[in-house]
C-alpha cells in the first residue's frame, strides 16, 4: 500500500472540501429547512401521524438521505472530474499508486464530506421537529453505507463525463426522481398496488427505508433486505470501478 | 553502461486507428542526457507518456530500472519524473501544497528541507505560499519542474521544456539540467528545437511518423552527417567557372564574389586533399581570393536532410 499516496489524494480532496465548506453546507442546511417549514409545519400538522410518527419527524430520514446521496454523487464526481479536465490527472495516472489505493483516497474524501454535511442536517432537524433513533448502530451503517455506495458511484460518473453537463446530468435526472419517488414523503403502502411493484425496483426505496426503520422502527421492507440490497449496490459499484481501470477507460488513451 | 531504460518493439494505435509509434527500440544509458529530435506528431509525447503510464501500449515491452513497466508498474514509476508539455496545473492549491502533493503521491515520506532546497533552486522559494493560479507561465513551468523532482527520480522525463519559454528561463533550464546529470539523473528530453539537442544532449535520437529513423552520440552524428562548406571571397568577381576549377561540389556564389565548396566532413582525410587541389588549381587559374572560411552543418540541417530523405 502506497499510504503516503492515499494520505496526499486525501489531504488534497479534503482542503478542496475546506475552501468551498460554507457554500457547501448552507445550500443543503437551507433547503432542508425550508421542507421543515412546508411539510414538517405547515401542511405537515394537517397530516395525519404515520404509525404514530408524525409527519415531520417522518421525513427526516428520507431528507438526510437526499442530502446524503446528492452530496455523495457531486463530491466524488467533481472529485475524479475535474483534474480529468484540466489535464492534471496525468500526474495522478503516472504515481505508483493503485487503482484501489486511487479509490480508496477520492471515495474516501467524497464520503467524509457527504457523512459531515448527513450529520448537519440531522442537527438542523432535530431543530425543528422531535427525533428518536431507536437503532443507532443500525443508523450509522446506513449512513456511512450510502454514503460510501453513492460516492462509488459518484467517481464513476465523474469518469464517465466528457463534460460538465453531462456530469449534473445523472444527479438530475435520475437520482433526484428515484430519491422522491424513494419513499421520502411516504410509506410505499400508500402508492397504488402496481406503484408499489414498480418502487420495489428503485434501490432508494431500499436505503430510506432501512435508514427510516434505525429511527423509527418503521420499514417498508424487512430492514435485512433493506441492507442486502445496500451492499448489492456497493458490490455492484466496485465491480464497474474495477472495470474501468482495468480496460484504462476513459482514463488512459 | 547499463540501460536504464529499455524499449523493445513498442507499438501503439490509438483507438482512433492511428498508429502512432511503430515498433519502437530504444535503450537509453543511465546518467545520460538523450534528447528525442522530431517534428511536431512525430509521436514524442506518445512514446514518454506510455512509459510513465499515463498511455497504454499497444505492443512491445518496456523496463525502466529493469523493472517492467506494466507487471511491475510501482517500482518502474518510482524512478520517473514527468514534466509534461502543456502547462497542467491546480489553481487554487498553494505552490508548497501541490510540492508536498507530489512527492506523496509518489510514495514518499515528508522532506521539507528537500522540497525547500528544490524550490529555491528553481526560484520559487518566495513563492511557496502562493496560490498557483497566480503565478507566471514562466514560474508554472518551473513548478511543474519542482513536482517532477520532488520524489528525487532517477529519471527525469522533459517532454518540450523550452517551447514558448522566454531565452533567460532556457538558460536556466539547461543549467539546471546539467546540475541534474551530474547528481547521477538521466534526462530525456524531447524538443523540436535543434539547438537544444546540440546544446544539451549527449545522444540524440530522431523520431518521424512513429518510427526511430537514428540514434547516435550527438558528436558521432555530427562528424558523420555534418558537412562542411569552404567558403572563399574572391578579390574580383566571376562570371562563370574557369574549366580548370570546374568539379563536384565546387559552385559560384553570390553573383560571382564567392565560391563555395561543399564537402562531407566524415570523409575528412580525403576530402582534405581535395582542398589542397582546389587551391592548387585556384592558384594556376590565376584567380585571387581575399578571405576564406569553413563551417559545419548544424543538427538542424542534417535532421531536414535526414527527412527529406524520407528514410
Ligand atoms: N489520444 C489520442 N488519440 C488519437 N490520436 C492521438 C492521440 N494522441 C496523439 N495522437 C496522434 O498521435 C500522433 C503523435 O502525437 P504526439 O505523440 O503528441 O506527437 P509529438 O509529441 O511528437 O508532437 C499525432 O498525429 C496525434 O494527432
Ligand atoms: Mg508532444
Amino acid at each position: 500500500m502506497n499510504l503516503y499516496a492515499i494520505r496526499a489524494i486525501y489531504r488534497f480532496e479534503m482542503a478542496r472540501t475546506r475552501r468551498t465548506l460554507v457554500q457547501s453546507i448552507v445550500s443543503p442546511v437551507i433547503s432542508t429547512s425550508l421542507y421543515f417549514v412546508v411539510f414538517g409545519a405547515a401542511i405537515g400538522s394537517r397530516i395525519p401521524h404515520i404509525e404514530g410518527v408524525g409527519y415531520g419527524s417522518f421525513i427526516v430520514p428520507g431528507l438526510v438521505m437526499l442530502s446524503l446521496l446528492t452530496q455523495s454523487l457531486s463530491n466524488a464526481s467533481f472529485g475524479i472530474y475535474f483534474p480529468r479536465f484540466t489535464g492534471t490527472i496525468y500526474e495522478l495516472l503516472s504515481a505508483p499508486v493503485s487503482y484501489v489505493e486511487i479509490v480508496i483516497s477520492y471515495v474516501g474524501a467524497a464520503a467524509t464530506k457527504s457523512l459531515i454535511l448527513g450529520v448537519i442536517i440531522l442537527i438542523t432537524a432535530a431543530l425543528f421537529v422531535p427525533l428518536r433513533v431507536e437503532h443507532p448502530l443500525w443508523m450509522l451503517l446506513f449512513l456511512v453505507l450510502t454514503a460510501i455506495t453513492f460516492s462509488l458511484l459518484g467517481f464513476i460518473i465523474g469518469i464517465w463525463a466528457d463534460s460538465f453537463e453531462k456530469l449534473q446530468l445523472v444527479p438530475l435526472l435520475i437520482v433526484t426522481p428515484l430519491t422522491f419517488l424513494g419513499g421520502s414523503f411516504y410509506t410505499i403502502d400508500m402508492l397504488p398496488p402496481v406503484w408499489q411493484t414498480v418502487s420495489l425496483f428503485n434501490p432508494v426505496v431500499y436505503l430510506i427505508s432501512g435508514f427510516r426503520w434505525s429511527f423509527y422502527g418503521l420499514a417498508d421492507v424487512p430492514v435485512g433486505i433493506s441492507l442486502a440490497m445496500t451492499g448489492l449496490f456497493l458490490v455492484a459499484c466496485m465491480t464497474t470501478v474495477a472495470w474501468i481501470f482495468r480496460t484504462g477507460y476513459r482514463l488512459k488513451a | 553502461m547499463p540501460a536504464i531504460i529499455d524499449i523493445s518493439d513498442l507499438s501503439k494505435t490509438y483507438a482512433t486507428g492511428y498508429q502512432a509509434l511503430t515498433g519502437v527500440d530504444l535503450q537509453i544509458r543511465e546518467g545520460e542526457i538523450f534528447a528525442l529530435l522530431g517534428p511536431n506528431g512525430a509521436g514524442k509525447t506518445t512514446l514518454i507518456s506510455i512509459l510513465c503510464g499515463i498511455v497504454r501500449p499497444t505492443a512491445g515491452v518496456v523496463r525502466v530500472g529493469g523493472h517492467d513497466i506494466l507487471r511491475d508498474y510501482r517500482a518502474a514509476r518510482a524512478l520517473i519524473g514527468l514534466v509534461p508539455q502543456e502547462l497542467t496545473t491546480d489553481a487554487f492549491e498553494s505552490v508548497w501544497a501541490t510540492v508536498c502533493f507530489s512527492r506523496g503521491l509518489f510514495g514518499k515520506p515528508p522532506n521539507p528541507a528537500y522540497l525547500e532546497e528544490i524550490l529555491r533552486q528553481l526560484s520559487l522559494w518566495d513563492k511557496r505560499h502562493s496560490k498557483i493560479m497566480t503565478l507566471s507561465g514562466g514560474m508554472k513551468r518551473r513548478l511543474l519542474i519542482a513536482k517532477a523532482l520532488s520524489h528525487e527520480p532517477r529519471v527525469l522525463f522533459l517532454d518540450e521544456p523550452t517551447a514558448g519559454v522566454d531565452v533567460g528561463l532556457r538558460r536556466d533550464m539547461w543549467a539546471l539540467v546539467r546540475r541534474l546529470q551530474m547528481d547521477g539523473v538521466t534526462i530525456i528530453l524531447t524538443t523540436h528545437y535543434i539547438e537544444e539537442a546540440e546544446e544539451m544532449a549527449d545522444r540524440v535520437g530522431v523520431i518521424n511518423k512513429g518510427e526511430i529513423v537514428l540514434v547516435e552520440d550527438k558528436a558521432a552524428l555530427m562528424r558523420k552527417l555534418g558537412k562542411k562548406q569552404l567558403t572563399l571571397q574572391l578579390q574580383a568577381p566571376l562570371a562563370e567557372l574557369p574549366p580548370g576549377l570546374m568539379r563536384r561540389g565546387v559552385e559560384l556564389a553570390k553573383g560571382g564574389e564567392e565560391i563555395i565548396y561543399t564537402y562531407d566532413a566524415s570523409a575528412a582525410e580525403g576530402e582534405h586533399a581535395g582542398i589542397v587541389s582546389l587551391l592548387e588549381d585556384l592558384d594556376m587559374a590565376g584567380v585571387a581570393f581575399k578571405d576564406l572560411h569553413t563551417t559545419q552543418s548544424s543538427l538542424e540541417d542534417i535532421f531536414v536532410d535526414l527527412l527529406k530523405g524520407g528514410r
